[in-house]
């Protein structure tokens, strides 16, 4: 790769925009995606506020766009795992974890997967699926490449056999690469915090307390439930309540900020319920219901006049476990009151966090992060500029922002890359 | 077209995906009794590199001049397939996908003999609509490497900037006589507190110097016409005309203050908007006159009242101005009265925080019963119903302060028609997606950015600045736009110009012209996206859409409900 290139760290739907507009203006990109298919977060939702969108049908084109274009080399299952030099002329390492198949060899026909006696949880799903130890995350992913689990594999030897294609490498290295680039993008994106720490909220503990992204997977047609609302116990959901800023906003793990999408998601996910099932009863509670975005306001008088999602302004203290998986929560919507509301699912819309290994990339990087691990702006008006020249970032990992703001920020990542590599007139000291 | 057909068909087995459930060698039979099917082969995978060689020397070979691959899916598997006609030297729109393994040997796995007969009939459907396939061309058309941004407000001046950075010529169009926008009329930004027009004149500074940057103050647009690569922009400058060739186009013409005319007890002097306040607090009146106790009304004109939406930066606007009076002078009493507070994201929360600790009162009201403003003995009372007292709170005020929504520029209409694209139900520019494309519109060469299209802060103003400037800097960078092959045609002898297909047409690319025969259609095919939208609505079927013509998808249908022993014999 020329010194006229770009890498983007991180395949999600931000990291995507950034990467495909620079192709898309001539320049080379390096896009380095840590797990197995592009698409982030975007490609485990369901559906999309406000317009009820279909999350994956909507971006698998553009994972497929991305993937293909002449202009950038995808990197699956790969890291940054060192940099050298300045603006203009950054030299980066990468890791390439081995697949333990040729990618060059399988045209993903899923034939190792249906003979792979093992089964392992699949994190895509939430781990509420169990896949084969030959797999793709997901249907859609991009590249339709296999990938052999080997921590769990027992090389039986079953998938070596079967494939037609002789693409099976149960002794592939893994390998570390060198690309040559001009400027660098951040695009790794969240977590969704884990809420078994909160331990007033019960999850972990009771069944069908789960977490919002469990739910959207739930939901999803392509789900492990094939799209059925149900309880751990196979039951149908009749009530049910989000609970909002779990994690978020709360001072306790030094986190007070708002997650920015949460009361939209939680929104959109008691519309799909009602969709789903008329006959439930939706319960929203919230502290402070941020619809500030293009078409929100409409959203939610639309979740509450045409689908009848009833929004209730109180935090829970805490929710309780009754017999038949009752669940109760207690919540207090004024000061001198405690109330009681009684459903057989709990939805917890929790924090999103900065990624697992933000701190290590941010390192090797030499860029600084903020008091949240956010990627740090050097300019809070420069949205894209992080501490260091040449290095920009987009999406969630600088602040929280919903998919069109994470896409929009993605552009802008690439225009300031555009300026790096088209303009060369640059700035070195950021 | 005289030549003789020489139809080639590769059957796929994908792997035991196909193969496993449809009988590949009886359809691979079956196709080769087919009309103009000169060969047929299957193939373990056609898309390996082997199954790839296999149609390239079979073209050479048995000179095929059309393609059939029946196998997986069109979706990830259509632009290989293509490529390796083009490849063997063949017309790649002279190739014929047909799907039988999502919609054949997947959905009937449970039933391998019908799913064979379906395959054969899907085969059968795809070689008659081969048969009639032309070979078609993609155009491409040269780009004026320059740009326009309309609109010389932060989010238009960012993305001028930005354009001119990556190499490229930039016409800043402004119809005020100084750039800035709505940011002149703010005294300090939050969450920062720096001055406004500090930050300005430094971002001002920077744009008047680059010199690709051409500013043109108290201009007006009068006309645009063209498309992506070729646009001309009529402006009129200071009263004189000029006429401006550019490549694209970024709308970034913002928004204004609703005027809460009849709302509130509003006059403009006791009762004011947030931006009079923040001309106040920029002349430091509220210490001189004495100010002792101020009341904010978020929402006012807002979600519901006088529109529907959110104007989504009020609540932190509010904030930031009660945070200022208070910290000028702690002995004022500031309340925001409000229904929702959006202190969204990871830093307004903080500030808000912030505002509290500062002393700035928070009262909160339900959306169905609003403050109201009225005059008791000379002086200013806002009755608040407080949401969890269920009683009025009231609250005598030397100040009230309206927080009304941003809303569209009375002149946006004009702009909209001429450049054909368009607004919402909110009055706002509407993008091209609302999730996946917040900075483009569906017509190709023309973006947006900035509260244009909605309500924004600063710092997302500039972000959308970066990104349309971005989106703007592809065609210019490339130099060349490339159109569909696939696109719809016009046949002018039958036109008659009643102008639906124009009406239909979402990316402006069919207009109605006059020519020397009378009104008729034209399409400009760089804008075409081959939706076939026009040609389905055209009464007189005198659109055609390249590739899926009348009689291609004619004959399809009428060999699909034929029976196997006719279409033999």
């Amino acid at each position: 790769m020329e010194d006229k290139a770009v890498l983007v760290i991180g395949g999600g739907v931000a990291g995507m925009q950034a990467a495909f507009d620079l192709a898309e203006a001539g320049i080379r990109v390096c896009l380095v995606e840590r797990t197995l298919s592009v698409g982030g977060r975007m490609a485990q939702l369901d559906k999309t506020f406000p317009t009820n969108d279909c999350a994956i049908c909507i971006l698998a084109p553009k994972m497929m766009d991305c993937y293909r274009h002449e202009n950038i080399e995808v990197l699956t299952l790969s890291e940054v795992t060192a940099i050298e030099g300045e603006i203009g002329s950054f030299k980066v390492k990468i890791l390439r974890k081995s697949r333990f198949v040729d990618e060059d060899k399988c045209n993903g026909c899923g034939d190792c997967a249906r003979v792979c006696p093992m089964g392992i949880l699949n994190k895509f799903d939430m781990d509420l699926r169990v896949r084969s130890g030959a797999y793709i995350p997901f249907m859609q992913a991009v590249p339709l490449i296999y990938a052999l689990d080997r921590d769990k594999c027992m090389r039986c030897g079953l998938c070596e056999v079967i494939c037609g294609k002789d693409a099976i490498r149960y002794n592939q290295k893994p390998e570390i690469v060198e690309r040559n680039v001009s400027a660098i993008i951040v695009a790794i994106g969240f977590d969704p915090l884990d809420p078994s720490g909160l331990t007033e909220y019960g999850y972990g503990k009771y069944d069908d307390v789960i977490t919002a992204l469990e739910f959207e997977r739930l939901i999803c047609a392509a789900g492990p439930t094939g799209g059925h609302v149900i309880r751990r116990d196979g039951k149908e959901v009749k009530r049910i309540a989000w609970i909002q800023c779990v994690g978020a906003r709360d001072t306790r793990d030094n986190r007070p900020y708002c997650c920015s999408v949460c009361c939209m998601h939680a929104t959109k996910e008691a519309i799909l319920t009602k969709e789903h099932n008329p006959e439930a009863e939706t319960f929203i509670l919230y502290t402070d219901l941020r619809c500030f975005g293009k078409g929100f306001q409409e959203y939610v008088n639309r979740a509450e006049d045409d689908y009848g999602v009833k929004y209730i302004r109180g935090k829970p203290g805490e929710i309780k476990g009754k017999e038949n998986k009752i669940l109760e929560i207690f919540y207090s919507p004024s000061s001198d009151k405690v109330e009681k509301l009684e459903v057989d699912m709990v939805v917890l819309s929790t924090a999103l966090i900065p990624s697992e290994g933000v701190e290590a990339l941010a390192e090797i990087l030499g860029t600084e992060l903020d008091e949240y691990k956010f990627f740090k702006l050097k300019d809070p008006y420069n949205p894209t500029g992080t501490t260091r020249a040449g290095i920009f970032v987009a999406g969630y990992c600088q602040a929280p922002r919903d998919i069109p703001e994470c896409i929009a920020h993605g552009s802008a990542a690439a225009s300031r890359a555009m300026e790096v590599v088209l303009g060369g007139s640059y700035d070195r000291r950021a | 077209m005289t030549e003789e057909l020489r139809i080639g068909v590769f059957i796929c087995h994908c792997g035991i995906n196909i193969g496993g459930v449809v009988d590949v060698p009886a359809v691979v039979e079956y196709a080769s009794t087919l009309e103009n099917v000169v060969y047929a082969e299957r193939n373990l995978y056609t898309c390996s590199s082997e199954g790839l060689e296999a149609i390239k020397s079979a073209i050479h070979e048995h000179e095929l001049n059309r393609v059939v691959v029946a196998s997986c899916t069109p979706r990830t598997h259509e632009p290989l397939f293509r490529a390796t006609c083009k490849e063997a030297g063949l017309n790649p729109y002279l190739f014929e996908f047909v799907n039988i393994r999502d919609q054949c040997s997947w959905v009937h796995m449970h039933e391998p003999e019908f799913a064979t007969e379906k395959a054969k009939d899907l085969v059968r459907m795809g070689v008659a609509k081969a048969a009639r396939l032309e070979p078609l061309e993609e155009l491409t058309s040269d780009v004026i490497p320059s740009a326009v941004v309309i609109g010389a407000g932060i989010s238009g001046m960012t993305a001028a900037l930005s354009i001119a950075k990556n190499g490229f010529y930039v016409h800043l169009i402004e119809k005020g006589s100084e750039m800035g926008g709505l940011l002149r009329r703010l005294y300090k930004l939050y969450p920062t507190e720096e001055l406004a027009k500090e930050f300005l004149e430094q971002r001002i500074k920077a744009v008047e110097e680059h010199e690709r940057v051409e500013l043109h103050l108290s201009s007006s647009i009068k006309d645009v016409e063209g498309y992506v690569g070729k646009f001309k922009v009529i402006l009129d400058e200071n009263g004189v005309e000029k006429s401006i060739d550019v490549g694209d186009i970024i709308v970034a013409t913002g928004a204004k203050e609703l005027e809460p005319e009849g709302l509130y007890e509003y006059d403009g002097e006791k009762v004011i908007t947030q931006l009079q306040l923040e001309e106040k607090l920029r002349r430091e009146d509220l210490n001189r006159n004495g100010i002792e106790n101020v009341v904010m009304i978020q929402c006012a004109g807002a979600r519901g009242e006088v529109v529907k939406y959110c104007s989504k930066i009020c609540c932190m606007n509010a904030i930031k101005n009660a945070k200022l009076i208070k910290e000028a002078n702690p002995d004022i009493n500031v309340f925001i009265a409000h229904n929702e507070l959006q202190a969204y994201g990871e830093e307004y929360e903080l500030y808000y925080r912030d505002a509290k600790k500062a002393g700035v009162r928070f009262l909160r009201f339900p959306l169905e019963k609003r403050p109201k403003v009225r005059k008791s003995d000379g002086k200013l009372v806002v009755d608040v119903f407080h949401e969890r007292l269920l009683m009025d709170i009231p609250l005598e005020a030397d100040l009230v302060v309206l927080s009304t929504p941003l809303v569209q520029n009375p002149d946006a209409e004009k702009l909209s028609k001429m450049l054909k694209v368009p607004l919402g139900q909110d009055r706002f520019f509407f993008e091209a997606h609302v999730k996946l494309r917040p900075v483009d519109f569906a017509t190709d060469g023309i973006f947006l950015c900035g509260t244009a299209q909605g309500p924004k802060d600063i710092e997302e103003s500039i972000s959308q600045g970066y990104a349309a400037a971005s989106r703007a800097t592809i065609p210019l960078a490339k130099g060349y736009v490339s159109s569909e092959a696939i696109i719809s045609s016009v046949d002018e002898a039958i036109c008659v110009g009643c102008g639906i297909c124009e009406s239909v047409c979402p990316y402006g690319a069919v207009e109605v012209v006059e020519t020397e025969e009378g009104r008729r259609a034209k399409v400009t095919g760089v804008k075409c996206k081959g939706c076939g939208t026009c040609g389905s609505s055209c009464i007189k079927r005198a659109i055609k859409m390249q590739h899926y013509t009348d009689d291609q998808l004619i004959a399809q249908e009428r060999t699909a409900f034929v029976t196997e022993r006719e279409v033999v014999s």
